[in-house]
C-alpha cells in the first residue's frame, strides 16, 4: 500500500543569534494509511516543529528544506489557497494546550462551523446540526446546549475534546496530535487518547502522536519515531522497538521508565541535558550523554542505517556489535 | 441580569465620584490667587465699590457656606450663573458644546479608522519596514507639537492654496460643507496625535494576541490569513483598543485650548481658560462639573461596550 504521506529529508531552520540553527535535520518518514505513528522525544528534540512544518505552520522566517509528498503534491511547495484547503480538511491537528487554543471571544459553535463552512460548505442549521453530531462523537454531554458555550466555561478536557472534534469535523486522512493529553490530569489523558483511539477507528484515518512521553507512544503507536536534537535517531515498530530498543538513546529513555510491578529506590536517568541547537558537536549528537560512545563516533555525522524488518537507527557502532 | 446589576453598580459608583469632583473643583478654584469682584469691578475701583459687588455674589460668606448653597443649587439643577459673561453656566456650555462636540466626531471619525487600521497592519507585519515606517509615522504625529502642525497647515491651506478657512466656526445648520470646512483643519491637527496613540496601542496589543496559540489553532483549520487577523486576532484586541478610543473621546470633549486658540474656535477649552483668567469662580465649577459628568458618562458607555465586545467579562 502506497504511504498516505511521505517525508524526505525535511530540514527545518531558525534564524539564530548567530546565523541559521538547525532545528530538524534530515527527517524522512512515511506514514500509512491507518496507521498509528508515534514520535517521541524530549522538549526540544524537534518533533513538535517537524509536526508544524508539515501543515506549514512554522513561524515566519523559517527556512523549510526536502519534501512532504501527499496525494501527487509537495506541501512544501504549494501555494497558500491550496495549503488552506489542506490544513483541517486533509490533515488536522491538535494542540498540546487546549486551554489556550480556542479562541475566547467566539462561542464553540462558531469555532466548529467555521471549519465545516470552509470544507465543506455547510452554513446555517445545517452545520449546526454537524457540529452538534461532532460534540457527541467526542462525548461531550448536553452537546446542543453547550454548543453556545464560550471556551472558559468548559474544562481543559472538554477543551481538548472540542479541538478533537474541530480536528475531526471534516474527516481528515492525517490527524496530527501534538502533546495532546501533556496539558490534562493523568485520568483525563487516559480519556482522551480511547478517544483518539476509537475516532481513528472509526474514520479510517492516520494518527500522528507526538508525545514526550514513551508510556503515552507505548500505548498508542504501531510504529514509533524516535528524535533526538533534531535527528530521527530509531524508526520501528513499536512492539520491536520497546522489545529491544537499537539506539542507545532509546534504551535509555525505556530504562528510565519506571515499572509498574516492583519499587524502585532510584530510577536510573540519562546525564546531561539536551544540546543547544546552536552548539556544534561533531559526529553523533547523542556522543556527550551516551555511556557506549567510541572514538569513531565524534568523526562524522552517523547514518541512519536499515536494521531490518523495517527498522532504522542511527547508531552503526551498537548495530556492528 | 447579572449585566444589568454589574451597570446598576457602577451607575452608583458614579454618584460619589461626581460629588468629588465638585468639591474639588470648589475648593481648587478658591485656592487660585485673585479676586473675581476685582476683575468685575476694574483696576481702578474703589474698595467699597469692591466690597459691595463680594456682598452682591456672595463671596464675604465662609467657604463652606458658599459649597453648600453652590451644592444645594446643584442639586435643583442650577449650575449657577457666569460672572462675567451675564449668562447661565449652563448656557454659556451649550452654547461652546456643538463646536466643541462638531471637532470630536470629526476627528474620531479620522483617528478611529486610521489609528486602528495602522496598527493592526504594524501588528501583522512586525519587524518588517512597513511596521517600522507606520511606527516612524506615528511617533511623529505624538511628538510634533498641535500649534506648529496647525500653523504650518493655516499657511498651506489657507493663505497659499486658499481652500479652508483659517479660522472660526461656522454652524452645521448655515451648511454641510461651510461647517466641514471649519473645522477638518483642528480636527487633522489633534487627529494626528490621536491616531498615533491608537496605533501604538493597536499594535502591541495584535502582538499579543497574535502570538496565541489559538491563531496558529486557528490557521490549522485552514482560515484565510484576513480571517485570522481580522475575526480571530483583531476581535481579541477590542478591549484595550476601545478603552485607548475611549480616553481618546475624553480628551477630545474636554477641548483642546491650543487647537481651539489657533483656530479661533469658541469651543469648551477656550472657554474654561477664560473662566479662569476671569476668576469666574461659577463658570469655572460649572464647566468642570458638567465635564465630569461627561467622563463618567464615557466610561459608563466603556463598560457596556466591554460587555459586548468580551465574553468573559460577561461572567466576572
Amino acid at each position: 500500500m502506497p504511504p498516505l504521506l511521505e517525508v524526505g529529508r525535511l530540514n527545518v531552520q531558525f534564524r539564530g543569534e548567530r546565523g541559521w540553527v538547525t532545528a530538524v535535520e534530515d527527517a524522512s518518514f512515511t506514514v500509512a494509511p491507518r496507521e498509528a505513528l508515534g514520535i517521541v522525544g524530549e522538549s526540544g528534540s524537534g518533533k513538535s516543529v517537524t509536526a508544524l512544518a508539515l501543515l506549514g505552520l512554522h513561524p515566519p522566517g523559517t527556512r523549510i528544506g526536502g519534501s512532504v509528498r501527499y496525494g501527487g503534491a509537495d506541501l512544501l511547495r504549494l501555494p497558500p489557497r491550496a495549503m488552506r484547503r489542506i490544513r483541517g480538511g486533509d490533515i488536522a491537528m491538535v494542540f498540546q494546550d487546549p486551554m489556550s487554543s480556542l479562541n475566547p471571544v467566539l462561542t464553540i459553535a462558531d469555532q466548529i462551523t467555521e471549519t465545516l463552512r470552509l470544507h465543506q460548505g455547510l452554513t446555517g442549521a445545517a452545520a449546526r446540526r454537524r457540529a452538534v453530531e461532532l460534540l457527541d462523537m467526542v462525548r461531550i454531554p448536553d452537546a446542543a446546549r453547550r454548543l453556545d458555550e464560550y471556551p472558559h466555561r468548559m474544562s481543559g478536557g472538554q477543551r481538548q475534546r472540542v479541538m478533537i472534534a474541530i480536528a475531526i469535523a471534516c474527516a481528515p486522512k492525517l490527524l496530527i496530535a501534538d502533546e495532546p493529553t501533556t496539558a490534562l490530569d493523568v485520568t483525563i489523558q487516559a480519556q482522551i487518547l480511547d478517544l483518539l483511539r476509537e475516532l481513528q477507528e472509526r474514520l479510517g484515518m492516520s494518527v500522528m502522536l507526538i508525545s514526550h512521553d514513551l508510556g503515552v507512544i507505548a500505548e498508542f503507536a504501531q510504529r514509533v519515531m524516535v528524535m533526538y536534537a533534531g535527528r530521527v535517531v530509531e524508526l520501528a515498530p513499536a512492539a520491536a522497538l520497546f522489545a529491544r530498543p537499537l539506539h542507545p538513546y532509546t534504551e535509555l529513555l525505556l530504562r528510565a521508565i519506571p515499572p509498574v510491578d516492583a519499587d524502585v529506590a532510584r530510577l536510573p536517568t540519562i546525564s546531561g541535558a539536551i544540546p543547544d541547537p546552536e552548539e556544534r558537536i561533531d559526529g553523533c549528537r547523542f556522543r556527550p550523554r551516551c555511556p557506549f560512545a567510541q572514538a569513531s563516533c565524534a568523526i562524522e555525522p552517523p547514518p541512519l542505517l536499515e536494521a531490518g524488518n523495517g527498522r532504522l537507527t542511527r547508531c552503526p557502532p551498537r548495530l556492528a556489535a | 441580569m447579572r449585566e444589568l446589576r454589574r451597570l446598576s453598580l457602577r451607575f452608583l459608583n458614579a454618584v460619589p465620584v461626581i460629588l468629588l469632583v465638585a468639591v474639588l473643583t470648589f475648593f481648587l478654584m478658591h485656592l487660585l490667587p485673585g479676586d473675581p469682584a476685582v476683575v468685575i469691578a476694574g483696576q481702578d475701583a474703589s474698595p467699597q465699590a469692591v466690597a459691595r459687588i463680594r456682598t452682591q455674589l456672595g463671596l464675604d460668606r465662609p467657604l463652606p457656606e458658599q459649597l453648600l448653597v453652590w451644592l444645594a443649587n446643584l442639586a435643583r439643577g442650577n449650575f449657577g450663573t457666569s460672572l462675567a459673561l451675564n449668562q447661565s453656566v449652563l448656557a454659556a456650555v451649550l452654547d461652546r458644546l456643538p463646536v466643541t462636540l462638531s471637532l470630536a466626531a470629526i476627528s474620531l471619525a479620522i483617528t478611529v479608522p486610521l489609528g486602528i487600521g495602522a496598527g493592526v497592519i504594524a501588528g501583522y507585519k512586525r519587524n518588517t519596514w512597513i511596521d517600522q515606517s507606520v511606527m516612524v509615522i506615528a511617533l511623529l504625529g505624538v511628538s510634533l507639537p498641535g500649534f506648529w502642525i496647525a500653523i504650518l497647515s493655516v499657511i498651506l491651506f489657507s493663505v497659499q492654496l486658499k481652500w479652508l478657512p483659517s479660522g472660526g466656526y461656522v454652524p452645521l445648520a448655515q451648511g454641510a460643507w461651510p461647517w466641514f470646512a471649519s473645522l477638518i483643519q483642528p480636527a487633522v491637527v489633534l487627529a494626528l496625535f490621536q491616531i498615533g496613540f491608537l496605533a501604538r496601542m493597536t499594535r502591541s496589543a495584535m502582538l499579543d494576541v497574535l502570538d496565541q496559540d489559538f491563531i496558529r489553532a486557528a490557521r490549522a483549520r485552514g482560515v484565510s490569513e484576513w480571517s485570522a487577523v481580522i475575526k480571530h486576532a483583531f476581535r481579541n484586541t477590542l478591549i484595550p483598543v476601545v478603552t485607548a478610543a475611549g480616553i481618546i473621546l475624553s480628551l477630545l470633549i474636554g477641548g483642546s485650548v491650543i487647537v481651539e486658540q489657533v483656530f479661533a474656535l469658541p469651543g469648551i477649552g477656550r472657554l474654561i481658560v477664560q473662566a479662569i483668567l476671569a476668576r469666574d469662580y461659577p463658570l469655572v465649577q460649572g464647566t468642570m462639573l458638567l465635564l465630569g459628568f461627561a467622563f463618567v458618562a464615557i466610561n459608563l458607555l466603556l463598560d457596556i461596550v466591554y460587555l459586548l465586545v468580551d465574553p468573559r467579562v460577561r461572567y466576572e
